[in-house]
């Protein structure tokens, strides 16, 4: 049913019920002008809706009643027979709506007869009242058998419209001409309509009521409370194995959850109510901007809790106008660049998980990059350098920086300062994501993705340092057990301590310290849990001494003494009764020291599950060797920080070798400055792929960095990348491809030619993580923008996503789907069909070159041979340059 | 003049005899698992769970300037403040006592700065003097955070 007429209907059933009562309390003090008004507000309420509904039938009836009612106002005397007429009027009312509300449109027919007696009476006020006892008498049965019309002379009708000047359409002429509706059929139908109702339930007006939003926040207080009550019992139960409340408290467990879901649920308001106002504040903008606009809604049902819903409210309403305003070109722009006048903005929402994800799109000219880049260099942002080697939705997300706006002009609408800085703002307080993308010519998307509600959620509980705190699970990747001696360890680099997780190093902080309540205990401790943590794209690790269960907190906020803490999102009660903080993974996140512009960059591909390297945040380990200038490496390339006794190294054929792991390990000095300590512990960055590892010799072990690398490529220096501004020092960026062949003779020698390259995106696929580390970043500082992916599938994933790739770099060996396979998947695909795809293998022969040309590979390139990759590059680039 | 008998609930900091106007106090109650804050100002002895409330856990000794208190079953004056709930750790609950207004004097020159702080002038009882707690300048813990930065 139109969502319009429902509304009406809940409203009209209500302010009816309360004329029906008002009404007889009017007639037992008609002097009570109070009760009049309020009466009188009612049907005239009633009326003006009718008509705006287009419920012509109703309208005029309500008109008539409203009449006579206009006369006891202004002072005509209250009969009884008045008052019967008008309850009368207002049964034959309450009949129409209920038919409309089965049938969803007014009934055809008339009600000339109620029509011409409210008229009469209302001309002739009292006269009524002595002449036509009967007539009254009998109208009053109208609901059950209406009279029939046609007694009604045409004189009466006039008079009865001149009194009480009616809606232009009143149809009129249906009294001279009645096609009264047959009685017995009218019963039947309102029988029927009687059992459908019973039968179905679907009776609206006695389906749903009016609560208070007071009374709903307070049945939600107290479920919390339940539920808190509830976890308490739990807790005691855990202490007592074989307690015979066990049962009994499952089934209290599962009703507080359905209650809790239940209340829930009376909380949750579709988002439509926060865009009732757009399609008046677009048409408005449309006239004031000479603008045609379109403004599509869909998703409108999708339910959010109304808390949240208040939070998003303003920001939507502000997006609209920016969309509008910014993202919609003027009629001649849009016309000339081929497209239709009117533009249109697309508004939607969804569920996605425990996400409600909005989109606000429009088809306009996009984001103005080049404009951006100006703006967030006059606003001291970026530098034009740093600038320089961002991909366009780095650029793009300048946006949401403070204060920042590209608009030129002030307008009215918006470009007042208060801009998406401040949506961001209101998203990010209640925990949501706002991203853009934007396609220059064919417009802008925002998309916005919050949780469903904000009063409960589940948390990890952890101990540190005696106290408990609850860590919300949302942020929680995985937990981590480790003791000295076992698989995961932690591992130190100087001060800083890390976690080798598959492959990867994870920057540890222990939770103690990062609160200070560490005292003098020791830090250092080998034993814990780590609770590995995801903030946007920031992964690290937080050490506790314990962890107990998770459970289902209600936050509740923190005394205003507080509130200045960024580490605590609130607290809460435990199950035991205790209160414990909250912490805030975001305020953790920070104090570990990364921006909250570089989170969001990257979330969003965090999100997609896979990681797009163009974030530019990379941890660098930085060493000393050979000079005491600063040295340094990627630090997801190092497999493991080592120092070994030196008396554990050996020699043979003038190579230094280790027993690492059941093997021998080649020792590689970074440098010739660098020599073998003769004594004591020598400090290794271990590399390792597939089986084999070597290690560089180094000094020292400086420091682990998290930054923004910009690696200058002026060195002509062998094993060097080039280099790069690591904490304001110049620092050497060691390039790992040259040092691999120097430990095994089979990986070949990697050399190095870079030539200045337009920045083609490249899509890299391939199932080592460790060749993707390695060639992300030397692709990107060959000029070329990387995206990876670790297999066919995930490659042909972001393909049909439509990214726009230039090039396919794909691994031939790969388990599942191969190179061979995924070339001819993409060569299938019309899209990508000319797409050129670069395959890279260890195994060079005759016959797999030919299988490649065969599945359709442009080129082929040894693993190792890094010159003749990116000179493939180049020439498949340029081919495209060319045909461009 | 007209004097006006006003009810106050006493305690003891450190010696000191403090009063309240009864009309501030919710309720006295023994402390009991106080969860300490982390990063919060050094007077905020922690939070606590009063019959389904948190509660703001202020150190009265620390907020006075003064050593902090033996450890163990504290009392407190629950009071209630912009719609929080506070509790001011105390050494030891005291009687009501029915003081008239005419007997209040001002802060006495000689008072100490930390009490003067906090005070809303002073009684002269029999053998004791009674300092009158100004419970808005005792919450202003931000304040007193800001004054130390």
């Amino acid at each position: 049913m139109d969502e319009l007429l429902r509304d009406f209907l809940t409203e009209t059933n209500e302010s009816i019920d309360v004329v029906d009562v008002e009404l007889v309390r009017f007639e037992h003090d008609p002097n009570n002008a109070k009760i009049l008004d309020n009466i009188f507000r009612l049907v005239h309420t009633i009326k003006g809706t009718c008509g705006f509904l287009g419920l012509p039938r109703l309208e005029a009836l309500t008109h008539a009643a409203e009449a006579l009612m206009g006369n006891f106002r202004d002072g005509a005397p209250v009969t009884s027979e008045a008052v019967t007429l008008i309850l009368t009027t207002i049964d034959r009312i309450k009949m129409l709506l209920d038919r409309l509300e089965r049938n969803q449109s007014e009934e055809a027919g008339d009600d000339q007869d109620l029509i011409v007696q409210l008229g009469r009476m209302a001309a002739g006020a009292g006269v009524a009242k002595s002449a036509e006892p009967t007539a009254a008498a009998r109208v009053a049965r109208v609901t059950a058998s209406p009279p029939p019309s046609n007694q009604v002379s045409l004189e009466e009708l006039e008079r009865a419209f001149q009194a009480a000047p009616g809606p232009e359409a009143a149809p009129a002429p249906a009294a001279a001409a009645p096609t009264p509706p047959a009685p017995a059929g009218e019963g039947t139908d309102a029988e029927a309509a009687g059992r459908d109702g019973e039968r179905a339930g679907e009776k609206i007006a006695s389906k749903s009521i009016r609560v208070h939003v007071d009374t709903l926040e307070h049945l939600m207080t107290m479920v919390s409370e339940l539920v808190l009550t509830r976890n308490q019992l739990l807790e005691i139960v855990r202490r007592h194995e074989d307690s015979e409340f066990k049962g009994p408290l499952q089934r209290l467990s599962n009703v507080t959850a359905e209650l809790q879901e239940g209340v829930m649920k009376t909380r949750m308001q579709p988002i439509g109510n926060a865009w009732q106002k757009l399609p008046r504040i677009v048409r408005d903008l449309s006239t004031e901007l000479g603008k045609a606009i379109e403004l599509e809604m869909h998703g409108a049902e999708t339910e959010l809790d109304r808390q949240v819903l208040e939070f998003i409210r303003d920001p939507l309403t502000h997006m609209v106008r920016n969309s509008a305003d910014h993202g919609l070109e003027m009629p001649a722009a849009r016309r000339a660049a081929g497209k239709p006048e009117k533009g249109t903005i697309r508004l939607s929402a969804r569920h996605e998980g425990g996400h409600i994800v909005i989109e606000i799109a429009d088809d306009g000219g996009g984001l103005n990059t080049e404009r951006i880049k100006s703006a967030a260099i006059a606003r001291n942002l970026a530098t034009a350098a740093q600038i320089a080697k961002m991909s366009e939705v780095q650029i793009q997300r300048f946006i949401f920086s403070p204060g920042f706006s590209t608009a030129q002009t002030v307008t009215s609408v918006s470009g007042r300062g208060v801009g998406l800085d401040v949506v961001r703002a209101n998203i990010d307080e209640i925990g949501g994501l706002i991203d853009v993308k934007s396609v220059a010519g064919r417009g802008t998307t925002f998309s916005i993705k919050i949780p469903l509600t904000l009063a409960i959620v589940s948390a990890l509980i952890v101990e540190a340092a005696g106290d408990r705190f609850a860590i919300p699970q949302l942020a929680v990747v995985e937990l981590v057990r480790v003791r000295s001696g076992s698989e995961h360890r932690i591992e130190r680099i100087k001060d800083a301590a890390v976690l080798r997780l598959r492959n990867k190093l994870l920057p540890l902080v222990h939770l103690k310290a990062l609160l200070k309540i560490d005292g003098d205990a020791d830090c250092r401790a080998e034993d814990g849990f780590i609770v590995v943590m995801q903030v946007g794209s920031q992964m690290f690790g937080i050490v506790v001494d314990a962890v107990f269960h998770t459970e289902e907190i209600v936050v509740k906020p923190m005394s205003s003494k507080l509130r200045h803490i960024p580490l605590f999102a609130g607290n809460t009660i435990l199950g035991d009764g205790s209160v414990i903080m909250i912490i805030e993974p975001n305020g953790i996140a920070r104090s570990i020291g990364n921006v909250a512009v570089e989170r969001d960059a990257a979330a969003a591909e965090h999100e997609a599950g896979r990681q797009y390297d163009d974030s530019g945040i990379e941890s660098m380990l930085v060493f000393r060797a050979g000079s005491p200038q600063p040295r340094a490496v990627l630090l997801s390339l190092v497999t493991r920080l080592e120092e070994i006794d030196v008396g554990k190294i050996e020699t043979a054929n003038g190579r230094a070798l280790v027993q690492y792991r059941g093997q021998l390990m080649p020792l590689i000095p970074v440098n010739d400055d660098v020599r073998i300590k003769n004594a004591g512990k020598q400090p290794l960055l271990v590399f390792s792929d597939e089986g084999r590892s070597m290690a560089l010799v180094v000094d020292e072990i400086v420091d682990i960095v998290e930054q923004r690398l910009d690696i200058e490529l002026v060195s002509q220096q062998l094993g060097v990348l080039g280099s790069a501004q690591i904490r304001g020092q110049a620092t050497e960026v060691i390039d790992v491809g040259y040092y691999l062949p120097l430990a095994f003779d089979d990986w070949q020698v990697w050399r190095e030619r870079r030539v200045a390259a337009a920045r083609h995106r490249v899509l890299l696929v391939d199932d080592s993580q460790f060749f993707r580390n390695m060639l992300v970043p030397l692709l990107g500082a060959a000029g070329f923008s990387v995206t990876s992916a670790a297999s066919a599938d995930e490659a042909l994933a972001i393909l049909r996503e439509g990214m726009r790739v230039d090039v396919v770099i794909t691994d031939i060996e790969m388990p599942g789907m191969d190179g061979f396979e995924l070339a001819s998947a993409v060569r299938r695909d019309p899209r990508t069909a000319s797409l050129p795809i670069i395959g890279l293998s260890s195994l060079v022969s005759a016959s797999a070159v030919e299988r490649g040309r065969q599945v359709g590979l442009h080129d082929y390139v040894a693993k190792f041979d890094r010159q003749g990759l990116i000179a493939a590059l180049k020439e498949q680039t340029a081919d495209m340059s060319r045909a461009a | 003049m007209i004097e006006t008998m006003t009810e106050y609930v006493t305690a003891t900091v450190g010696g000191q005899l403090f009063g309240l106007p009864i009309a501030r106090v919710q309720d006295v109650f023994v402390l009991d698992r106080l969860t300490r804050v982390p990063l919060a100002a050094p007077e905020i002895a922690g939070v606590l769970n009063l019959r389904g409330r948190i509660v703001t856990a202020i150190d009265m000794r620390r907020r006075l300037g003064l050593a902090p208190g033996a450890v163990g079953k504290r009392m407190a004056i629950g009071i209630e403040f912009k719609g929080e709930s506070y509790g001011l750790l105390i050494d030891a609950i005291g009687e009501v006592l029915n003081l008239s207004s005419g007997g209040r004097e001002g802060n006495p020159v000689n008072l100490e700065p930390r009490l003067a702080r906090v005070s809303a002038g002073v009684h002269r009882l029999e053998d004791r003097l009674l300092v009158v707690l100004d419970v808005d300048r005792v919450l202003d813990v931000g304040g007193a955070l800001a004054e130390a930065a």
